[in-house]
């Protein structure tokens, strides 16, 4: 009886077995179908919760959201004085930061993926990702110190007697301010600083993929070392700067507490988003406002697309 | 005129290995020169000291007569076939081919109609505006030739050129590089390891083994006077007796050559030899495998002594020997070549 019990149950899984060989796609369907759900519902879902807020808008007497679809404060975002100061003003850190980021770390990537020795390589991979392994807070409460008014960096230049340096670039308007930690340049280095791992990774990636005969045919072909890089080495490694940047980019684009730490008190989307969600409870504003980082990426992909970033993929 | 290339006494090391241990080599103007040798014999090696990816650690190399063991590639006025073609991914063919000129500033009206010219040369006019990811490997080849053509250099290197084609491919290649460079008057060197493809198409090969060249000669004569045991076995072919069995048939235990097509296989029980006793050696083995090639036949015959001699006869009564037959080996004495 249990023998015969347990024959069944052997052609039952084998039957299965069978089923599923037979039908490839429902096996993947099963063996997909958990994380799509993760993805679809959880993922995606919430974002589309948060974006379909951004259609609502607040009543401004009773403070309570009114779910009627209108594009009320999407137009808030874009015509108010003070948000599109917002906006461009962590658009056009966003464009800097990214900017520095690809300068510093190109050099960097090349000597890693070119010249390192294996064992020099593996140290600077662990050195670009060690802080990326530490807290983020404490990160940017260090550099608030490192670059306060009496901070290390201030008093290392004093001591190099390169004060005025620091006082000239501190004159600069707009940018400057009393001190480093109280200016933009100091919010700057520390979102350079920040995202910067985010770059070097996804250039090394692309530098890897570029094999050494290529640069060896630009040389062999008479071309100088810099023109092997400008014609050879910088086109293949676009669609890594295009990865790295868009990380550095959106990365900066969304940021509330580097701006809230480090900096003038000039207002941040991110800050914005927090702000509304939170003290001010607008919840509509605050998620009209994390659409803007979402277009303005897809914007630079649009444009980066269209300067032939992603051609050699 | 001085030799297109010179090597004096050039070394190459990594780390402790010794990649090219001390080589010489005068190659002529106009010549078509192989590199032969099985991999990391040091010939590759070689081809990149000359396009300068590598400097050597000691000795010199020579251009036209120039020290050039100082310069980098792009001062050199050679050109380099590679392995992998190495062609620019986001590149069409016609910017791959005229890089050489857009580097040196050609103007571009010049770039363009002197690389349709060069893609005319290899019969690829037509796929201009291609990627070469759309390209077959034969087309990819020619290419990176026309590519490496389009600056006029002295001398062109080609990495085994023609590994990654399939053979009839490859076997029009071989005729195509040849007319090539028969027309053009560049020194051609051609990296590979297949003898094959450096007896047909070289003016003189360099057999390379361990770092070192074995030996420099015309393919006829590393063919037919091989002057080590390493040339004899790669370039050849050729069965190799030494030691006592060497002593034994010739009264010295310097090692000899004896190439296939020249070893004779006869029943035991045939008695009528078609040579005289005295210009032949003899020796008593067993068949133990049959291979037919068409043209010729080859059979692997253990010796009673214990060595393994191929035969390879265009008789056609080779072909019923079956293994296990025993048999009796014979080379005429004229077809031992002595090795050192």
């Amino acid at each position: 009886m249990t023998a015969a019990v347990a024959s069944n149950a052997a052609g039952v899984f084998r039957r299965a077995a069978t089923f599923l060989y037979r039908r490839p796609n429902v096996y993947l369907a099963l063996l997909l179908i958990p994380p799509l759900l993760w993805f679809g519902t959880v993922y995606l879902g919430s974002l589309f919760a948060l974006l379909a807020n951004s259609f609502y808008a607040i009543d401004e007497f009773t403070a309570k959201i009114v779910y009627q679809p209108t594009l009320a404060t999407f137009k808030q975002v874009v015509t108010q004085p003070a948000h599109i100061d917002i906006i461009l003003r962590t658009l056009v850190m966003a464009v800097a930061v990214t900017i520095a980021c690809a300068i510093i770390a190109l050099p960097i990537a090349n000597y890693m993926v070119r010249y390192a020795s294996p064992r020099r390589k593996a140290l600077f991979y662990v050195g670009v990702m060690l802080p990326m392994w530490m807290s983020y807070l404490v990160k940017v409460y260090a550099w608030r110190l490192i670059l306060a008014k009496q901070g290390i960096l201030s008093w290392i230049l004093e001591s190099c007697g390169l004060q005025g340096v620091l006082d000239a670039v501190l004159g600069i308007p707009a940018i400057g301010g009393p001190s480093l930690s109280s200016s933009y340049i100091g919010m700057f280095i520390v979102f350079v600083y920040m995202w910067l791992p985010y770059m070097i990774l996804p250039l090394a990636a692309a530098l890897e993929r570029v094999p050494e005969s290529l640069l060896q045919a630009s040389a062999d072909l008479g071309a100088r070392p810099r023109q092997t890089f400008w014609n050879v080495v910088l086109p293949l490694v676009v669609p890594g700067l295009a990865a790295g940047s868009v990380f550095t980019f959106s990365l900066t684009l969304g940021d509330y507490i580097i701006p809230s730490v480090v900096g003038a008190p000039g207002y941040f989307i991110g800050m914005m988003v927090y702000q509304q969600q939170g003290t001010a409870g607008n919840i509509p504003l605050a998620a009209a406002f994390s659409v803007v980082p979402i277009v303005l990426i897809m914007i630079y992909l649009q444009l980066a697309k269209r300067a032939g970033a992603f051609d050699a993929l | 005129m001085a030799a297109a290339i010179e090597f004096r006494n050039v070394a190459r090391n990594y780390g402790e290995v010794r990649a090219v241990d001390g080589v010489s080599l005068s190659i002529a103007q106009g010549e078509f020169f192989a590199m032969l040798g099985p991999s990391g014999s040091g010939k590759t090696t070689c081809l990149r000291l000359i396009a300068g990816f590598e400097a050597p650690d000691g000795g010199s190399i020579l251009l036209d007569g120039q020290d050039v063991t100082d310069r980098a590639p792009y001062e050199r006025d050679v050109n380099t076939v590679f392995q992998d073609y190495a062609l620019f991914p986001h590149m069409t063919v016609l910017q791959n081919v005229a890089y050489g000129l857009r580097v040196r500033k050609v103007p571009r009206d010049e770039q363009r109609r002197r690389a349709l010219e060069m893609l005319e040369l290899v019969k690829l006019s037509a796929l201009g505006d291609r990627r070469p990811s759309q390209l077959s490997g034969g087309q990819r080849q020619r290419v990176s030739l026309a590519r490496a053509l389009i600056n006029h250099p002295r001398v062109l290197l080609l990495d085994e050129p023609l590994g990654a084609l399939d053979l009839k491919l490859r076997e029009e290649m071989q005729i195509e590089l040849k007319n090539l460079q028969r027309r053009l008057g560049i020194t051609f060197v051609f990296v590979t390891h297949d003898q094959g493809e450096a007896l047909s198409m070289a003016d003189r090969v360099a057999v390379f083994n361990q770092g070192k060249i074995e030996q420099l000669d015309t393919p006829r004569a590393l063919y037919t006077q091989p002057i080590t045991t390493f040339v004899a076995r790669f370039v050849g072919g050729a069965n190799v007796i030494e030691g006592e069995l060497a002593q034994r048939l010739r009264g010295s235990p310097q090692p000899f050559a004896v190439r296939a097509e020249n070893v004779r296989l006869r029943k035991m029980d045939d008695t009528v030899s078609g040579q005289p006793e005295s210009q032949c050696t003899r020796c008593p083995g067993t068949v133990m495998d049959v291979q037919y090639h068409g043209a010729t036949t080859r059979c692997q015959v253990r010796l009673d002594s214990g060595e393994l001699v191929s035969a390879a006869s265009t008789d056609a009564d080779v072909a019923i020997l079956p293994a296990g037959a025993a048999v009796m080996v014979e080379w005429p004495h004229a077809a031992a070549v002595t090795l050192r």
